[in-house]
């Protein structure tokens, strides 16, 4: 199967102070590496994950494929055509293929529009003629599960899992190859967070569109994803499909974020492995192995050499010295 | 036999609307032992924050109790003016906010913020200093001394928590309320603050009254649980009461819905089905009545009050009393339909 999206070697990079002021302070590299040598691939119809605390490079990736953010180096392949440094004109047409579903759900509706503009305002940025707006509006609507009546409602009449399904209906409105969900069920209950996830996995059933989620839910994962990236500071410690990650986490990264995930049950034995300390600034990357710092496994090598990805098994990378294999 | 620091009786609480009065709070009935943790759950809009609110009376100008008692170390809360409550915020009771990014001022030094807080006590100036940098170094900030120096914005968003921890727990209080203390933070980081909160509690003795949605920290942290539906208490137990031997409909739909404690994977997620009743105008009698499946005549007509099931473990559903096979309302509550 050839694959929807394939990302290699990503680098982007953002300039944290003005070259003047690094001459100055004498810094030769004014510039942090936001996302550094990502690489992915998403099949049609599939679900992929990219999990990782806040500050790993998450929504900056998701950003930099619908053309947000400009990677300074690698290549984002969409359907086999090569995104980065495309003109402009050129990556309209693709743009279309790939919508972005945005973390605040009731920050990205506009308040001063109703939900039928909104949701049929993708119609008219890509100037495609439809015969009958109104009908559209409503059809979009009913996909989401929501009444007709919501058309004439504005943004702040929304709950929070209805303005979700707005971004949701308003992401397919053009039916898109790719949806980008960024955090789609942060700040949901329990209940509301199932009927979202429900939604989407039975869109991805009947339309085959891929999914690009990122999140730092592990419990919803689980559920939905057919492959996950865990990222940290950047870069990707394991990828490969969820059923492997979570069977058997090599990373003790991996590890780590999943044992700090307590289970709803109080006889539940406790994890022993917990994390020390906070995620170190991309100002000051740690040398060796970046996870070195905090890691609980950690071995004197691992401050001095950076690891190589390896791939234990196939459709599985890891960059790490010491996996933590089963004896 | 333990006292109970807190007692909450019967709390009515409505807020004026234009509609008519929101009933935000109905009969809520809450103890809080001395020296333990007693969580709050439920869904966003059930009045787990406006009860802790209510607790120390910091509420909007349209809020009008309708009756109810707050019994704190015995003394009822409610009829106090607002100079006496403010002898009791801050220093009997006090608090750790959502959001450690708002919580702290960024205008001003830690420093400045942790002897500012201090202003009830007759010390001099760098004992009062000297409290903070105990305090913070209690609460895992290195270089304390130092770093009370630095402005809010200097510190990560687990530090700030930590900082509006140890800012909470200055004034030795006997009751800390935590209104979803680690909803702004990474899950690795929520496991660490949660569990240094423990033992500092253990360490000064005081209780916690811990609102949160995340069910899996509850069941780790908490000793005692009350589970709030669209204003009122629907159950309150011991943590396995609650998460084993749970009687009420609406608290086996949400253990049922949390993903955490499905362990078979699936492509489809319970929900419960249905929508939050009106609070403006509830339905007579039980409030879950619209979206119960175990929903009987009696539900319909009149409201339930707290039912023992077992010792310290109530429930406000009729179910209790003609409870025969509990378990066969697990698989019927939820909605597992795609």
């Amino acid at each position: 199967m050839s694959s929807l999206l394939e990302i290699k070697d990503l680098r982007i990079r953002f300039q944290s102070k003005n070259r003047l002021q690094a001459l100055l302070d004498g810094d030769s590299d004014p510039f942090i590496d936001a996302v550094c040598s990502a690489s992915l691939k998403l099949n049609s119809g599939e679900t992929l994950a990219l999990v990782g605390e806040s500050g790993a490079g998450k929504t900056t990736l998701g950003r930099a494929i619908i053309g947000l953010n400009q990677p300074q180096e690698g290549s984002i392949r969409f359907q086999g055509q090569e995104l980065t440094r495309l003109p402009d004109r050129a990556f309209k047409a693709f743009r279309r293929n790939i919508a972005m579903m945005f973390q605040d759900p009731v920050g990205s509706l506009s308040p001063r529009l109703r939900v039928r503009s909104l949701i049929t305002e993708p119609f008219k940025i890509h100037k495609i003629q439809v015969k009958d707006l109104e009908a559209e509006a409503e059809r979009l609507l009913n996909l989401v599960g929501l009444p007709p009546s919501f058309a004439t409602v504005y943004a702040h009449q929304l709950s929070g899992g209805q303005a979700r399904r707005i971004g949701v209906a308003r992401a397919l409105a053009l039916s898109p190859k790719l949806i980008i969900a960024d955090e789609p069920t942060a700040g949901l209950d329990v209940s509301v967070q199932g009927e979202i996830l429900n939604l989407m996995n039975r869109l991805q059933e009947e339309t085959g569109v891929s999914f690009l989620i990122i999140t730092h839910n592990l419990n919803v994962v689980r559920h939905i994803s057919h492959r996950m990236a865990i990222m940290y500071l950047g870069r990707f410690v394991e990828y490969g499909l969820t059923d492997d990650i979570f069977a058997q986490p090599l990373h003790p990264y991996t590890l780590a974020l999943l044992s700090a995930n307590p289970s709803p049950d109080p006889d539940q034995p406790k994890s022993e492995l917990q994390l020390e300390g906070e995620i170190p600034s991309l100002l000051k990357r740690p040398t060796g192995c970046e996870f070195h710092p905090r890691c609980p496994f950690v071995r004197p090598d691992c401050s001095r050499i950076t690891p190589v990805t390896s791939s234990p098994r196939a459709g599985h990378s890891l960059a790490c010295h010491y996996p933590l294999l089963k004896d | 036999m333990t006292t109970n620091l807190l007692e909450v009786t019967r709390l009515n609480l409505g807020f004026q609307t234009s509609r008519g009065v929101l009933k935000a709070l109905r009969d809520v009935t809450l103890h809080v032992p001395e020296g333990s943790i007693v969580g709050v759950v439920g869904e966003s809009g059930c009045g787990k924050s406006t009860l802790i609110y209510a607790i120390i009376k910091l509420l909007a100008a349209n809020a009008r109790f309708n009756g109810g008692q707050i019994l704190f170390q015995g003394r009822d809360l409610l009829p106090l003016s607002t100079e006496e409550i403010r002898k009791i915020r801050g220093s009997q009771i006090s608090m750790i906010f959502q959001d450690p990014m708002t919580a702290l001022n960024p205008v001003h030094s830690i420093q400045r913020q942790m002897l500012d807080i201090q202003y009830r006590d007759q010390i001099s100036q760098n004992e009062k200093k000297q409290r903070a940098v105990a305090m913070l170094e209690k609460v895992g900030i290195v270089d304390a001394a130092r770093r009370l120096k630095h402005f809010p914005h200097h510190f990560s968003g687990g530090m700030r928590q930590r900082i509006a921890i140890a800012m909470a727990l200055l004034s030795k209080p006997a009751l800390l309320m935590a209104d979803e203390p680690t909803t702004a933070l990474d899950a690795t980081l929520e496991a660490q603050i949660v569990r240094q909160l423990r033992e500092l509690q253990q360490e000064i003795n005081c209780s916690i009254l811990f609102v949160s949605h995340h069910l899996g920290l509850v069941a780790e942290f908490c000793d005692r649980v009350a589970v709030m539906y669209a204003g009122e208490v629907v159950e309150e137990g011991a943590v396995r009461d609650i998460f084993h031997r749970s009687t009420h409909p609406y608290t086996r739909a949400l253990l049922e819905c949390d993903p955490a404690g499905i362990k078979e994977k699936t492509r489809y997620l319970p929900t419960i089905p249905g929508a939050f009743p009106d609070l403006v105008n509830p339905p007579r009698g039980c409030i879950f009545q619209d979206r119960c499946p175990r929903v009987m005549d009696q539900c319909r007509m009149q409201s339930p009050n707290l039912i023992p099931v077992s010792n310290g473990h109530v429930a406000r559903c009729f179910l209790v009393n003609s409870c025969t096979s509990n378990a066969s309302l697990l698989s019927e509550t939820v909605n597992r339909e795609p």
